[in-house]
Formats: structure tokens, sequence, C-alpha cells
């Protein structure tokens, strides 16, 4: 592993550093709130009721983790915006998100292909963020990393579970691996304001965390006599603010109350 | 922060609670996690700091887990019981070092047992049980460790789902964080 270098106090003072460092943090947070939106609808609704625990615990993990990371944006931004601005009041082009955690909760094998695909993403990224340059991310990464490994436990399982359990499920598990498998490859995409944060150390290094990232996978696949699939192209565009038909919905119910009653708190 | 304190301004870690002015820490101690009511946020571990200065208290407080909605109930019944006595409060959220189970002291973890929430065992024996590789869980209702995983994941983020397979009770158990 390489030393922590600390950010330069001077850092944030350049405006342009700051317009990355935001635009940088969306990407990463915008993930985990689209994801806790999507699981949430589940709640009430899985397969049985230890599943549907499951996945509503891991959404309000993930929820409390884009919390976290909202509550650090509005701290840099400095203009008094607040978690629930940056969560309820942007546009649609304006979340970061990829296009994997807008997929719909087609099946309960979707559900878990999508969240192990996420998931052992997740635990790599954060295990890699606790070298951060930045002493903020780096404590929500220690924090956050212990919940993200026992998410990635629960859907590698499930995972596991369905592709070697019956011929049925077998057939719906890789169904959603092969529909999935396009947007994975987004997880790793690199614009200009993660280039900027991966110079400062502030970010990890995305090419390194992919060879590994496709290397977990495949054997977790494999284990589950799923087959890996070829596709000649990866689909992109979320973290670019293009977003899939799905987001409009999503996005329709999650700010329904901010919009209708403006300002509303709990 | 305190620059400005005039008297009486001294800062107490987990471990030197026991020196903060007996009003102070019976205000702590009557506060409790919403969702486990037996245990009081000092047993709980999640308070980190109490700095007091004249009738001004600053506690920092430290989440179990990210998403945990106890935290802002605990802020709100802390801000409510030290006004009643007279004081402000200034709640402050700390990440960082990051909530362990190893916090909650040993009259909690006995409160928790009695109320029938077994407490987290060592890392590697919790990962036995989260598994459902061993049987080292004591059932909370007749003490017997022949009990079973049901679901990795409970009522709120930091339980797991058990069953007792002698007394057939359900129970919670509190998963190990480290």
């Amino acid at each position: 592993m390489k030393p922590i270098r600390e950010l330069n106090p001077q850092f944030l003072e350049s405006k342009e550093n700051k317009q990355h460092l935001i635009d940088y943090l969306l990407g990463v947070a915008d993930n985990y709130l689209i994801l806790a939106q999507r699981l949430g609808e589940l709640c009430g609704h899985g397969p049985n009721l230890e599943p549907d625990i499951a996945i509503t615990n891991i959404s309000l993990d993930l929820l409390g983790q884009v919390r976290s990371f909202y509550q650090y944006i509005s701290q840099i931004k400095g203009d008094g915006s607040t978690e629930d601005d940056i969560a309820f009041l942007r546009k649609e082009r304006e979340y970061r998100s990829v296009l994997l955690v807008q997929q719909p909760n087609t099946d309960f094998a979707y559900v878990i292909a999508r969240q192990f695909f996420f998931d052992v993403f997740n635990k790599m990224f954060l295990n890699a963020l606790q070298q951060s340059a930045d002493e903020t991310l780096r404590a929500l990464a220690f924090k956050g990393i212990k919940e993200a490994s026992y998410h990635e436990r629960f859907s590698g399982d499930w995972l596991k579970r369905l592709g070697d359990g019956t011929e049925e499920s077998h057939d719906k598990a890789q169904k959603a691996v092969n529909d999935l498998w396009v947007f994975t490859d987004e997880l790793f995409q690199v614009n200009e304001s993660d280039s900027a944060m991966i110079d400062a150390g502030v970010a990890p290094d995305m090419l390194q965390l992919r060879e590994y990232y496709y290397e977990k996978v495949e054997n977790l696949l494999t284990e589950a006599t799923l087959e890996v699939p070829e596709v000649p192209y990866f689909q992109k565009g979320g973290k670019n603010g293009l977003h899939s038909e799905y987001m409009g919905y999503i996005l329709a119910e999650m700010q329904y109350m901010q919009r209708t009653y403006p300002n509303s708190k709990w | 922060m305190s620059s400005d304190s005039k008297t009486n301004s001294y800062e107490l870690n987990s471990e030197q609670f026991l020196d903060l002015p007996k009003d102070v820490l019976d205000i702590l101690e009557s506060v409790s996690d919403p969702e486990i009511p037996v245990l009081s946020v000092i047993d709980l571990g999640v308070i980190r700091s109490v700095q007091l200065d004249e009738d001004h208290v600053t506690i920092q407080l430290t989440p179990t887990y990210s998403g945990c909605p106890a935290m802002d109930v605990i802020g709100d019944d802390l801000d409510r019981a030290f006004a009643k006595a007279g004081y402000t409060t200034t709640i402050q959220l700390i990440m960082s070092p990051p909530w362990t189970t190893d916090w909650i002291t040993e009259r909690g973890r006995k409160a928790m047992e009695e109320y029938g929430i077994a407490a987290p065992l060592e890392p590697t024996a919790d990962k036995d049980v989260l598994l459902n590789n061993k049987k080292l869980v004591k059932c909370t209702n007749c003490g017997s460790t022949n009990t079973k995983l049901v679901s990795q994941f409970g009522s709120t983020a930091c339980k797991a789902m058990f069953q007792c397979d002698d007394c057939l009770e359900p129970f919670d158990y509190f998963k190990c964080l480290k």
C-alpha cells in the first residue's frame, strides 16, 4: 500500500480544485443514493421475510453513507445548501450515478446480481479510499467498509445459492447476470474531475481496481456455476448525467415530497 | 472551540466519564438507545467526549452504523434532557474513530442479555456464527448454545436473527463490529 500523503491545506482554496472535489464526491455518493432508493422500493415486498429485512437494512446503510458524503459536500460548498438540497433538488442531468444502480427490481435474481456487482466494487473502492489524502474521506471509508463487506457477503452468498440452485434459479440468475454485465464497466469510468482527484491522491486509481474487480467477480460467477458473459461493448452514460429511462421515474418518486411541499422536514 | 471558556471547562473521553459532575453523568445515563431502551448512551459507547463550559455542554456522538436512525433521536433526547436541567448543548456527530462493539460497557452487555439480545462475540467467533459454521451464541432464554443463524440481518442494522434449537426461542444477536 502506498503511504498516505496529506492534502495540502491550500488545495481547496483553488476554485477549480473545489469544484473537481465536489463533482468527484457526487460521482461516488449518487450511486449510494439511487441504489438505496431502488432497494427501498422493496420494503415489504421481499420474496420472504429475511431477504426483505436484509435488503432494507442494506438500503439504510447506503442511505447513511450517502448522508455523510452529502454533508461533506455541503461543508465544502459552504453556501448554506444542505444534504437534503443535494439529494432532492437537483435535476436529472445533475446526478452522477452509474446506469447499474438505476436498473429496475425485475425479479429477485436481478436484485441480487445488481447488488453483487455493486458490492464487490464498493468494498474494493472503500478499501482503497482508506488511503485517501483527504482526512474526511479516510474516515468515511473506514466506517463504510465494514458495512460494505457485510453486504457483499449477503449478495455473494445469494448469487451462489441461485446459480448453483435449481434449474429455474440458475437460468434466472444467468439472465440477470447477462443483462446487467454491460453496466459494470461504468463503475470504473474516470472523468476530468476523477482524474484531478486521482492525481491529488484523494481518489484511488480506478484502473488498478478494475482489474482486480473482474477477477473477483468472475471467480464467484464460476463458483456459482454461472457463465461469465462476453459482450462487445459496455454501456455508459449515467456518470456524465446521461441516464436511462428509469432515472426520471426514480427521481419523480424520490423528490415528490420536497417538490410538492418545499422545505418540508421530518 | 472553547477558547473563551471561563471556569469548570474540561474535556473527557469515555474512560473518564466517572470524573464528570454527578448531575451531568446522571443526565447522560438517563438517555438511552430508543431501539434498545435498556442501554444508556454511555453503556452503548456512542458518547466519545463531553466538554463542560459552565452551563454549556458539548457532546461528541458517534453512530453505530452509518444509517442508524437512532442517532438523530439520541441527539434530540440529549438536547431535551440537558435543557430540562438548565444546560445548553452542542451535539457534534463524529465519524472517526469509527464505533466498535468493544465500546459497549460490561454493564451494557449484561443489560442487553437480560433484555433478550445476545451480546457480540469476538471477531473470529462472530464470523463463524454468522456463517452458521459454529454454534457459539448463547440463547438469551435458556442459555443453550445449540443455536442457529436465521438471518444475517435483523430488526436493526446492528443485529442478526438467531433461534435456539433447544427451547425454540427466536432472539437477536448483536453483531461484532471492529
